[in-house]
């Protein structure tokens, strides 16, 4: 069968929803991450031994094993013991919280790297430890850890492909439905390709200009 | 002195392991008294400051705050409570200014005021501007520190404390980091809060700037006050040997 790319077109408006819902997903899993991986920072670096474990542990879990696994373990093993998720929820909470871990690595070293002398600053005026943690160093961590964060952000842009698996409409499941009516991959997985590769484009603007927002604050 | 004295440090020691920064150092401060802390690197005259606000706490000895005592000893809980209301009551301002990088000089002051002392936004902006015109800072209200000059940083960082209304005002070798030049900015920023009769202890290593400003001059070294009195006969005559090396050293320094 010869390339035909004038059959893309016609199923724009499927590959079309499936961009929106991979931008969702993304969306989501990403503000998961985000405030998930400040919280496990927090925890791991100020939080009681009682919690600091079994959260490393967690951590170790979701770096150690495939996040196809995880999403498998969240969507179907989950059902076995009652909790029975929708597909998209079970992918952003399995794309969120291996990323949260990822996250709170960078984060966890953004936090080491404030200087003393914020904490002093800050006690000095009569804040308490919790809340020159949560106003003072968090933020000033958050803001300095921005660029690495959103390398995560463009790679969980792009694993959440794994989510097609589950059933989620995805992008990538949306070309192979097309694939399966048309016979036509090579034309559909590009198209496909050519939409992560823009909604890449308006990502990493975003982030740009997140990054320059906050140029002056730091 | 039969007045009560209102910084009141009763036999303050400190250790590093074996190593005795402070060494049973008492001090009285009367209110809308300004003394100045002078001494070699290393003599401890950061220590005894930071102990003021248990920032650096001591190893034995009391700091009182009039009728308060700063490091009363307290279960871990009460404590933090204790000590962060004690600490709204002592502003210090540190060589490094250490002003929050993430928040406008408007959030910089404001932020403690409201989160502590539940200030309005209104009110605590009318307190951010009152504080700095104070400073000669208020045309930079909506800067973020990174704008701003050494001198600029630290007179913002003056206010910051001021807004807290503290009684008492703590400096450590607050122009030490500054080009010569940006010194006398904050050098005026400090006499005027002077004349004011605001109680201050400064750290410094600006002879001139103590002569001037101070009603009583202490020179440590290796952990003891040495020597103390007022400006005129520590600086022209001085007693103890100690002293005038060190003031010998300095003069000469501060001449070339
Ligand atoms: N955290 C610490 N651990 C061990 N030793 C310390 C610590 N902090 C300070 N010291 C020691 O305590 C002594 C007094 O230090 P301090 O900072 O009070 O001196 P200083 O008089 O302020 O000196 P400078 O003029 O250089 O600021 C020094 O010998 C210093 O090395
Ligand atoms: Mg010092």
């Amino acid at each position: 069968m010869g390339l035909d790319f004038t059959i893309v077109p016609s199923y724009f408006t499927l590959l079309l929803i499936g961009s929106g819902w991979t931008i969702a997903i993304t969306a989501a899993a990403a503000v998961l991450s985000f405030v998930a991986g400040i919280l496990l920072a927090v925890i791991a670096l100020y939080g009681p031994a009682l919690l600091r474990y079994p959260f490393r542990l967690f951590a170790w879990l979701f770096m150690g094993t495939p996040l196809l696994l995880q999403l498998f373990l969240i969507y179907f093993g989950l059902i076995q013991i009652g909790i029975d998720l929708p597909a998209f929820v079970a992918g952003v909470i399995g794309l969120g919280l291996h990323f949260a871990v990822y996250n709170s690595d960078i984060i966890q070293a953004g936090i080491v790297a404030v200087d003393r002398g914020q904490y002093e600053g800050a006690r000095t005026l009569g804040l308490s430890r919790v809340q020159t943690i949560a106003r003072i160093v968090v933020p000033q961590a958050v803001r300095s850890v921005i660029p690495p964060i959103g390398n995560n952000m463009i790679a969980l842009l792009k694993d959440s492909a794994l989510v097609s698996v589950i059933g989620v409409t995805e992008l990538t499941l949306t070309a192979q439905l097309a694939i399966s009516k048309t016979f036509h991959p090579f034309e559909f997985y590009l198209a496909a390709a050519a939409c992560y590769y823009l909604i890449n484009l308006v990502l990493e603007a975003g982030l740009r200009h997140i990054e320059r927002r906050i140029q002056l604050a730091r | 002195m039969t007045e009560k004295p209102f910084i009141d440090i009763r036999h303050a020691a400190k250790s590093y392991g074996t190593l005795e920064v402070l060494k049973d150092i008492s001090l009285q401060v009367q209110k809308g008294q300004i003394v100045a802390i002078i001494g070699p690197s290393g003599s401890g005259k950061s220590t005894l400051l930071r102990a003021i606000n248990d920032l650096d706490p001591l190893t034995k000895g009391e700091v009182w705050l009039e009728d308060m005592q700063v490091n009363k000893p307290l279960p871990p809980r009460q404590y933090e409570r204790h000590i962060n209301q004690m600490r709204q009551q002592i502003g210090m301002v540190f060589q490094h200014f250490n002003l929050f990088p993430h928040l406008t000089v408007r959030g910089n002051i404001t932020l403690a005021p409201k989160m502590l002392k539940k200030l309005s936004d209104a009110e605590a902006n009318a307190l951010a501007e009152r504080e700095l015109a104070h400073v000669g800072m208020l045309d930079r209200i909506d800067y973020y520190p990174s704008q701003l000059s050494g001198g600029q940083k630290q007179r913002v960082a003056i206010a910051r404390a001021l807004a807290m209304e503290p009684k008492v005002m703590l400096f450590d070798e607050v122009t030490s980091a500054l080009d010569p030049e940006l010194v006398e900015e904050v050098n005026l920023a400090m006499k005027k809060l002077a004349e004011e009769h605001m109680t201050m202890i400064i750290v410094t290593h600006e002879m001139g700037f103590a002569q001037d400003v101070c009603d009583r001059v202490l020179f440590m070294d290796q952990g003891v006050v040495v020597e103390e009195g007022p400006p005129e006969v520590i600086f022209r005559t001085p007693k103890h040997e100690r002293t005038k090396n060190f003031l010998r050293k300095h003069l000469q320094g501060n001449a070339q």
